[in-house]
């Protein structure tokens, strides 16, 4: 199989240019925030292994005092690896990441792109992919598949479920034979991937074993300081301005999925710091060895998402892709994930008053929400592969085809596939 | 924080019910034009109470405001800041929020007969009157002073209550219990599958949700209230509560097309009359009658022993969409289902669920929690009220339709929830192609509705028609009576 691959690049702007940057992002966009699949600058739709992709501008928006200037981030996730889509997108797109990057300091008109990418390229803390191994071509190719066993006529007599699916099979060979259907088999494993991923899975349990009398010593005092610490932690959640969430508003829920950028500041001193980077790493272990067939502990519903860390871990940065509008998203997670939300997010600045870590804090639905979305950056430019898929579409069409390629299902597995037609 | 004699008293009578023994009503949308004038008319305007009810009552009288109404009547930017960021918005105020609704195409808000741009009413006033009263009741409520504070922009006159809507179903059969003894959450566990009693504070301002928290309402410091006449916040007791016993009204006029629904669902049967009626039964979600379209018996909290027969079951049963699909308008109105996937019991279950630590299958989890996502219904219906058969002989368009008005006391969560993400949604419960066959509407790839069978494919009903537009709509305030009397001082 082919593993995805998070890539990031980011860099402050020049602020007195920002306007101008504004301007050429909007230049990428279909309607508001969508980006033209065939735009001049970045043609996201020529790259065949490009799932997502976005164009933000980072500050921190509830932030009072002075801020760095902001920072234009390009981020995505693809097929292969980072590596090979930075030097694709350097070689296929080579003017338009001139233009874009003109905007930041330090980039001259003589800087090579890769090289400059290469040297800012942000590495996430975390990273989680709804199927890994599911690529850009696959989805493809069952969508088209699965639009295909919609659109056949039904058959004029009925027949039992496992003789009805042995006939759907031997039609959809026909369409593959006639060059109607492709269904590419899978790309063998990367050399040495799988040993690499069971020795980092090894790794992880060996460093958690070998650590764990020092983390059980130290627990007691851990959760003395942070008991102390959520005590005293003041809770800012002020509703964010109507004026910002209408911008927020304007460029969501016209596909299926939206997209989810937000930045904020992590709490001062080591305590939190240090908790955020140890919980980051065991969840990016959790997500990369645990929820890599379809979901992120109970929620089915995110494609791709990260947490990276920014301007020296004083902050984080968070981006996703997500089935269904923000406010039912953040239902879900609330719902479903609010010790996960609360683990992390917990130890930004300002977020609900947790207890233990994992309780309340996202619980105080309204608090949380009003948190969330004043941290919400406006996405300049963001693109999709699959438009109208959502991630249960995507498991079921997979679903579909495993079957259509296995081995003959029975009457009652039959009938269930046949129902997920 | 128990509900009180006191509190009903206070609270406005639609939040009972829909004054169902009173068969007349009609809703006036109000421009204020004189701010003294309004305020002076509101003062001592009889509004009916919860507490009312008690006794038979012959005329009733509600009244909710509108963002637009609040301010006319003086209400400070700072306090208005205090009700919700929807309520402020307007329900046609912000492009997002019209695609979620669905409020787009010939539904969108630059076509409405009202609600929208300069047509934004002030004051909805809700009059409902016993058999040939109704327009005495109007006259007697619209007399002198009234015309000298407001101006009416629309009257919305509804049909004589018979129980069906216009399409000709039986309508308004599921509504939630109200714990109204705000009972302490029992925990995680009861939560685990379906049930029909919800907190008071997912209704009514001032009192603990389903979250146990208190949802967005203006808090006054007691200055601002010196007559004292709102009672004090049961979050923040120094504080004066201006949302207490109020609920957030939605109002939206849902025009039907009655005799194209029946020609729609007759023609796609194949012509045949008894399949017409079975199809236009999957799309509702229930028969003609009311009754469910699959078999009720169950006893469910929240629902009184001589309603289990409507409202006795859930979905957990028919996980195939067999017995009633999935797309089904009542079905995805409120899909029953509970905070857990069915068959989760025991702690460590919960536990391990809630990690992902277990298998879950391919549809787990693919609807929320229905506890977090209902309203209280108290529409009523306009226009000719026609047989199927009638419907399809009808040789002209017929004009009928829905005044939907709901209660909640968290519009993003509850009304725009369960109209955006399940009704009007494109993805709601891994259904493809498809939004609410019945009010949803279609814009090119949306028109189609499946049937799941048992040995086969679903059935596919392509090319519905859209049978319902919306024609005006507004988000407003239903404020308890102490509240009122504040915003007439």
């Amino acid at each position: 199989m082919t593993p995805q691959a998070p890539f990031m690049v980011c860099a402050a702007i020049d602020p007195s240019r920002r306007a101008a940057l504004e301007a050429l992002l909007d230049g990428m966009t279909l309607r508001p925030g969508e980006a033209d699949p065939q735009n001049a600058l970045l043609p996201f739709g020529q790259f065949r292994q490009l799932h997502f992709a976005r164009l933000v501008l980072l500050e921190d928006l509830a932030a009072a005092s002075p801020q760095p200037p902001p920072m234009l981030a390009l981020l995505g996730d693809v097929d292969g690896t980072e590596a090979d889509f930075l030097a694709d997108l350097a070689a296929r797109a080579g003017d338009g990441l001139r233009q874009l990057f003109s905007f930041c300091p330090g980039f001259a008109p003589g800087t090579d792109p890769l090289a400059w990418m290469r040297a800012h390229a942000a590495r996430p803390a975390a990273n989680y992919v709804n199927w890994v191994g599911r690529t850009v071509q696959q989805v493809h190719e069952e969508a088209a598949l699965h639009a295909a066993l919609r659109a056949r006529p039904p058959p004029a007599t009925p027949a039992p479920p496992a003789r009805a699916w042995a006939e759907l099979v031997t039609w959809v060979r026909r369409e593959a034979a006639a060059g109607r259907l492709t269904l590419t088999p899978p790309a063998p494993d990367p050399p040495g991937w799988r040993l690499g991923e069971i020795a980092h899975a090894a790794w992880m349990v060996v460093l958690l074993l070998a650590a764990a009398p020092l983390l059980l010593l130290g627990l007691l005092p851990y959760l003395w300081w942070l008991r102390r610490l959520e005590s005293t932690d003041t809770p800012i959640t002020p509703r964010p301005a109507s004026a910002h969430t209408a911008r927020l508003s304007a460029i969501e829920d016209y596909d299926v999925s939206n997209q989810f950028s937000a930045y904020g500041m992590v709490k001062p001193g080591r305590f939190r710091r240090w908790t955020l980077v140890f919980l980051l790493w065991a969840a990016d272990g959790t997500t990369r060895h645990i929820f890599t067939r379809g979901r992120l502990a109970r929620v089915p519903t995110i494609h791709f998402a990260r947490w990276v860390f920014l301007d020296n871990r004083r902050r984080l940065f968070f981006a996703s892709n997500y089935d269904g509008s923000l406010d039912s998203y953040m239902d879900d997670f609330i719902n479903k994930v609010a010790f996960g939300l609360n683990i992390v997010f917990s130890n930004g600045v300002g977020y609900p008053r947790t207890s233990w870590l994992i309780l309340e804090g996202a619980k105080d639905e309204q608090a949380f929400k009003d948190y969330i979305r004043k941290r919400q950056l406006v996405t300049a430019v963001w693109y999709k592969a699959y438009p109208g898929l959502t991630t249960y579409d995507l498991a079921r069409n997979a679903a579909l085809r495993a079957a259509i390629e296995g081995p003959s299902p029975t009457d009652a597995q039959a009938r269930r596939l046949l129902q997920m037609l | 924080m128990p509900f009180t004699r006191a509190d009903a008293a206070d609270t406005q009578g639609l939040v009972r019910g829909g004054y169902g023994s009173l068969p007349e009503a009609c809703f006036l949308l109000l421009r204020i034009a004189d701010r003294a004038a309004a305020r002076a008319w509101l003062a001592t305007a009889p509004v009916t109470s919860m507490a009312d009810l008690d006794a038979p009552q012959t005329r009733a009288l509600n009244l909710a405001l509108t963002r637009e109404g609040l301010a006319a009547l003086g209400v400070a930017e700072p306090v208005l800041a205090g009700f919700s960021a929807p309520f402020l918005s307007g329900i046609a105020g912000d492009g997002g929020r019209s695609r979620r609704l669905g409020d787009i195409g010939t539904n969108a808000p630059e076509h409405w007969d009202w609600g929208a741009g300069a047509r934004k009413p002030d004051v909805v006033l809700l009059a409902y009157a016993s058999a040939d009263d109704l327009e005495a009741w109007c006259a007697d409520l619209t007399a002198s002073p009234f015309a000298a504070g407001f101006t009416v922009l629309e009257r919305l006159p509804t049909a004589m209550l018979d129980q069906r809507e216009p399409f000709g179903f039986v309508d308004g059969v599921s509504q939630p219990t109200l714990d109204w003894h705000s009972t302490p959450d029992p925990g995680e566990a009861a939560h685990v599958g379906y049930s029909n009693r919800i907190a008071l504070g997912e209704m009514l301002l001032g009192y603990p949700n389903e979250y146990g928290l208190y949802t967005e309402r203006p808090l006054l410091p007691p200055e601002q209230d010196p007559g004292a006449l709102l009672p004090s916040a049961a979050d923040q007791p120094a504080l004066r509560d201006l949302g207490r016993n109020g609920s957030y009204l939605v109002l939206r006029q849902l025009q039907q097309n009655v005799d194209g629904f029946w020609r729609c669902v007759h023609a796609r049967a194949g012509g045949d009359a008894a399949a017409g009626i079975a199809l236009a039964e999957n799309i509702v979600g229930r028969r003609l009658s009311g009754a469910p379209l699959l078999p009720a018996g169950a006893r469910l909290p929240g629902v009184a022993a001589d309603d289990v027969a409507q409202n006795g079951f859930t979905y957990d049963g028919d996980a195939d969409g067999l017995a009633c699909p999935f797309g089904a308008h009542a079905r995805r109105a409120n899909p029953r289902n509970g905070d857990m996937p069915a068959g989760t019991t025991g702690a460590l279950a919960r536990l391990l669920r809630n990690l992902g630590l277990v298998r879950q299958e391919l549809r787990d989890d693919l609807i929320a929690s229905s506890r977090f996502h209902r309203v209280l219904r108290r529409g009523r219906d306009y226009g000719a009220q026609l047989t199927p058969e009638q419907a399809l002989a009808a040789d002209a368009p017929v004009q009928a339709g829905l005044h939907f008005i709901c209660l909640n006391a968290n519009i993003a969560r509850q009304f725009e929830f369960v109209q955006g993400a399940w009704l009007a949604g494109r993805a709601f419960n891994g259904l493809t192609d498809e939004r609410d066959p019945l009010t949803a509407p279609r814009d090119g790839s949306t028109d189609g509705f499946s049937l799941p069978q048992a040995d086969a494919a679903a059935r596919r009903v392509a090319d519905l028609a859209q049978f319902v537009t919306t024609r005006g709509g507004a988000y407003c305030f239903l404020p308890g009576l102490a509240a009122l009397r504040w915003l007439a001082r």
